[in-house]
């Protein structure tokens, strides 16, 4: 039936389309059509590329009849998060700064996943330019979070995961500068992977925070994921900071379960402020993978309390320093009536960017302006390599560490857009992680009393996501989140 | 949340606006002003941090010596650089009057 | 006016010669129609990176070496924020606390001395666009136009410590760092172009001080000439403002050559921060102690050991091998024809005096000049072996350079050989003193501008074919006695 196709997963998408079960046209007109009835409400897409997706599938359908082999990503209809620069499809960052911008390149991401068969179903809405834990900062307006219709996806990628948990997309790309694919994929209840720092090509992606930003992915499983790593991943010369090293079968790690591996508990990310009923899902979770074999034990990662502090100053000043080159000079819309150049600056940037954006930009510039850079972004900059070493150390001793995603489940739409400082704390316990560059994933470990998702956050070595799968996907086998669907408030 | 001593003020709040071209209305800077003192308040949690001899982390991937050879590699065509241009003039970006050099 | 001291430290920064721009794939060429040489990497588009151009660093090294300065093995890029049109990110990729070279200095000769002027550093940065004002005048204009080919390209700045004393040592010391960087071909060196530019900051203080007076920084000086007069007019300012008590500002003051003066710009409210940090998408070059030292092995022989060897090895004074050396491209063209045909006197004196001439005065002109060392050579040989004589000569190079001919070539189509033959000019000379007797008589009463006449007249009828010393011995010898 075709409303079950929208239900699948990438490798269950490509059994039905290699055993000629279902089309790729008839896949993409499912996702189109429950794009067209639950988008309204949701509103997960900026842009929904509706021709071109048809247009592709239609191709993916003529290569098959003509009995081509089908390459890793034929026919997958993907979302793509709308800070990733898409050739001639408007591109906005979730800014109105960016206007209708139409890059003349491809991110090196989508150019990947496109050379392999995927297909872009259109561009989803964010935070503005990735600043935000709940998508509320968006230019144009909030994503509603498939669970619960009065609550946030999570962000800055809320789009892109409430795509895939409501099924609008077989999978997405996001970005995580400070959990930005983590958070949502938690709060929506899907897969959601950041990278080693350098695993993923950044060309392409709108910067934020340039030491930080790495592209993610959000899935509906775990196999997906490292389906979707192995497409994108790998040294770029267009990215002088991509590593240069092998992508490894990540899929072959998904069977190796979890029996013989140890697994850190950190101490510090099981303090007050986390919920009771995440930090219940997530010990349950640990007690599985005891029971699947994994040896357990508590560590210490001590600096992890000042790390909002840190990111908070390095984030906000690489950005103040990324968002300069807004000013209505070569792209996006200018601010009508000024006689001269800065106050046209001035006033196209006030009139484009909102006030998360132009707090960070505020922030930043004061950080790195003369007389304050030794005391905040150097500060900031030591006390990052001191959150690297907490997890070098902790890595000496274990394969990888457990830990809550969000200290909460989603909150509701307007909590907490009064209190820039209450919002940046939702970021806590995935901030650590790309201060420090190290790999993370988050997948679905229960739901509150509510019917609220909630996350497990598996922690990994750099350039090590293949234990990160392995132990996901031993979890992941051994539970049945999955089987529970979103309510959608009743629609659908 | 209101210090003694704010640890931004007013003046540098215009400063840093000016630093940073954003134009704020007088409510937006005095908003700007709290929220920034907030944070910044927050923020000086990092003091308690021993960072003695501590190197800072620029970039957290080990690599060094990136570059490419000096090779040319054909240009975008100008139409395709002056397509998203607010103000194009013949293949130009057109700007308002510059008053420093 | 001499009770002050004056301080001067200059600024250039050099436009290198590499094929593509520092940080993208880009032409790195000069003209071309607007923007037609750009790429989203160097336009500043949302979501590009920059990728370090190799040769780039390389060309630096090889100056900053050079210039014997040390190369950090350990240098950064850093980001230098300033908001202005021709900026595509409005922050420029630069270097600030980690630069490529410290620490050298250029070996300044003027007036038989050598002194040392130190160089601060050394580092690598990307220029910036073109901008264009509306009805072409900057301070009138409504509106600019910006054009980004030239945003990008690979630049090199050089900054000197403050060791000048004098305007004339400044655009002395700025012609000879011109001169190394051509003979290093890592940058053309033309200032009315741009690629190469001086900024100077000057300052006066009392003689025998160690403390720095208050600074003036000058811009917009775009010749040595320029150079050297921005300096003196504002030295002198600046001398005649102390004398009447006043302080000075530390400020920017732009050269005005049509009013001869340098005037203030505009004064800001704040003076640029710059908000440096490193740049984040550019991870670390650590120059390899291997590389360094190929680049040490492989650096051409400067114009200081240049100047010497040719005055040695061709024994030229030293005003000759100055010359001669005062550009790369001359020397090696000198050197050239001196390799074709071993007269070294001869050749100098040629290539000092007509050749240059041709090349309007321009040594650098050399590479493209329009007789070739080799020819230029053979003319040489010409005269020597007899074939023609000295004044031909001459009259052979200007066809040369016309018609870019080998010499031998227009010697024969024009019957310019030299007539030799005793018989025929002896023939000559009898019809020239038969047909001049007042001349002879003149001669005869000791008159010795007589000869040169008579002499004239033999070349006027063999049209200046005939070898001057054959006719000068068969005159002496056939004029009746005096």
């Amino acid at each position: 039936m075709p409303a079950a196709w929208t239900s699948l997963t990438i490798h269950e998408s490509l059994d039905a389309l290699r055993s000629g079960a279902v089309t790729a046209s008839a896949l993409v007109e499912a996702y189109l059509a429950r794009i067209a009835a639950l988008d309204p409400t949701l509103s997960a897409f900026l842009t929904v590329t509706v021709d071109a997706a048809r247009a592709q599938a239609a191709a993916v359908d003529e290569r098959i009849r003509r009995g081509e082999a089908l390459r890793p990503l034929e026919g997958m209809p993907l979302a793509v998060k709308d800070v990733l620069c898409t050739h001639g499809v408007r591109t906005t960052c979730g800014s109105k700064v960016l206007g209708n911008f139409v890059p003349p390149y491809d991110a090196t991401a989508v150019v990947r996943l496109v050379a392999l068969g995927a297909i872009v179903l259109g561009k989803t809405n964010m935070d503005e330019f990735a600043m935000g834990s709940s998508t509320e900062n968006s230019g144009f307006f909030p994503t509603r979070n498939p669970w619960a219709l009065d609550r946030v996806p999570g962000g800055s990628s809320g789009g892109s995961a409430a795509a895939v948990a409501a099924d609008l997309a077989v999978a997405g790309l996001g970005t995580d500068t400070g959990g930005s694919v983590r958070q949502p994929a938690a709060l929506c209840g899907v897969v959601g992977l950041r990278p080693t720092y350098g695993r993923v090509s950044r060309y392409g992606l709108i910067a934020f925070a340039s030491s930080l930003d790495q592209i993610g992915t959000l899935t509906k499983d775990v196999h997906d994921a490292a389906l979707l790593l192995e497409a994108i991943a790998g040294h770029d010369p267009m990215d002088s900071t991509s590593a240069d090293q092998p992508v490894p079968d990540y899929r072959a790690a998904l069977g190796q379960g979890a029996r013989g591996l140890t697994l850190g508990i950190p101490d510090e990310y099981f303090v007050a402020g986390l919920d009771p009923e995440v930090e219940g899902a997530v010990r349950d979770a640990i007690a599985v993978l005891e029971r699947l074999g994994a040896r357990t034990r508590r560590l210490s990662l001590p600096h992890t309390d000042y790390g909002v502090a840190a990111y908070y100053i390095i984030a906000p000043a690489e950005a103040s320093s990324n968002l300069a080159r807004y000013d209505g000079v070569k792209y996006g819309p200018r601010a009508a009536g000024a006689k001269d150049v800065v106050t046209m600056t001035a006033r196209t940037r006030a009139e484009g960017f909102g006030p998360e954006v132009k707090r960070r930009i505020m922030l930043g510039t004061y950080a790195l302006s003369a007389g304050y850079y030794e005391a905040y972004y150097g500060r900031a900059q030591r006390v990052r390599t001191l959150i690297r070493r907490d997890f070098d150390r902790a890595f000496a001793e274990v394969d990888a560490i457990v830990a809550p995603t969000a200290p909460t489940p989603a909150f509701k739409l307007g909590e907490k857009t009064d209190d820039p400082l209450a919002m940046y704390l939702n970021d806590v316990f995935t901030i650590p992680q790309p201060l420090a560059g190290v790999p993370a994933i988050s997948l679905p470990c229960g739901f509150s009393a509510a019917g609220l998702p909630i996350g497990l956050q598996l922690i990994g070595r750099p350039f090590d996501e293949t234990t990160l799968f392995r132990v996901a996907a031993a979890y992941e086998a051994a539970t049945d989140w999955r089987s529970r669907r979103p309510g959608l408030g009743g629609l659908s | 949340m209101s210090p003694e001593e704010p640890r931004i003020t007013r003046e540098e709040v215009e400063h840093v606006a000016r630093l940073a071209r954003l134009e704020l209305s007088p409510a937006e800077k005095e908003r700007m002003r709290i929220q920034l003192d907030g944070i910044l308040g927050y923020i000086e949690k990092l003091r308690e941090v021993d960072v003695t001899g501590v190197e800072p982390t620029t970039h957290v991937i080990p690599l060094v010596n990136v570059m490419r050879e000096d090779e040319v590699r054909p240009s975008y065509p100008v139409d395709a650089m002056l397509a998203n241009a607010p103000e194009p003039e013949g293949d130009c970006f057109r700007v308002p009057k510059i008053l420093e050099e | 006016m001499s009770e002050h001291e004056t301080v001067i430290g200059l600024e250039v920064h050099a436009q290198l010669l590499t094929r593509s721009k520092m940080f993208c794939g880009c032409a790195a060429t000069f003209g071309g129609p607007p923007n037609a040489q750009t790429c989203p990497v160097c336009q500043g588009m949302p979501g590009v990176l920059p990728v370090i151009n190799r040769r780039a660093v390389e060309f630096a090294v090889r100056t900053a070496r050079a210039l014997h300065c040390r190369i950090n093995a350990h240098c950064r890029f850093a980001r230098k924020h300033y908001f202005y049109p021709d900026m595509p990110k409005n922050y420029q990729i630069s270097q600030y606390e980690e630069p490529l070279g410290e620490d050298g200095w250029l070996e300044l000769e003027a007036d038989g001395t050598t002194r040392r002027i130190g160089i601060q550093r050394l580092h690598l940065e990307e220029d910036v666009g073109k901008l264009t004002h509306e009805g072409g005048v900057f301070e009138t204009a409504n509106a600019s136009l910006v054009d980004f080919n030239r945003s990008g390209v690979p630049l090199m700045e050089i900054v000197s410590r403050p060791d000048l004393r004098s305007p004339a040592e400044a655009a002395e010391c700025l012609r000879q760092l011109r001169t190394i960087l051509r003979y290093l071909a890592v940058c053309d060196g033309n200032m009315e172009e741009g690629s190469l530019r001086c900024d100077a900051n000057i300052s006066l203080r009392a003689p025998g001080s160690d403390e720095l007076g208050t600074k003036v920084e000058i811009k917009n000086m775009n010749s040595f000439r320029h150079v050297r007069a921005a300096l003196e007019y504002e030295a002198e300012r600046q001398a005649r403002a102390l004398g009447r008590g006043e302080r000075l500002v530390q400020e920017t003051r732009l050269w005005n050559p049509d009013k001869g003066q340098t005037l203030s710009m505009r004064s800001k409210e704040f003076a640029h921060d710059y908000r440096y940090f490193p740049e984040p998408d550019l991870v670390p070059l650590r120059p390899e102690a291997a590389w360094v030292r190929e680049i040490d092995a492989g650096l051409p022989e400067l114009p200081r050991a240049r100047r010497r060897r040719l005055a040695e090895q061709y024994r030229l004074s030293a005003y000759d091998a100055d010359l001669l050396a005062s550009d790369r491209a001359l020397a090696d063209y000198y050197e050239e024809a001196v390799r074709a045909h071993p007269n070294p006197k001869a050749l100098a004196n040629w290539v000092m005096s007509e050749l240059l001439r041709e090349l309007h005065g321009d040594p650098a002109a050399a590479d493209r000049a329009p007789i070739r060392p080799g020819h230029l050579a053979r003319l040489v040989a010409l005269v020597d072996d007899g074939t023609i004589s000295g004044k031909i000569a001459k009259e052979v190079f200007e066809r040369m350079a016309r018609s870019g001919e080998d010499p031998d070539a227009i010697v024969r189509r024009e019957g310019l050989t030299q007539v030799a033959d005793e018989a025929a000019i002896g023939r000559v000379v009898d019809e020239v003193i038969a047909a001049n007797p007042g001349a002879v008589a003149d001669y005869r009463k000791g008159k010795k501008q007589s000869v040169a006449f008579l002499v004239g007249q033999v070349m006027k009828a063999t049209q200046g074919k005939a070898n001057p010393q054959l006719v000068n011995r068969l005159l002496a010898e056939r004029l009746p006695p005096v």
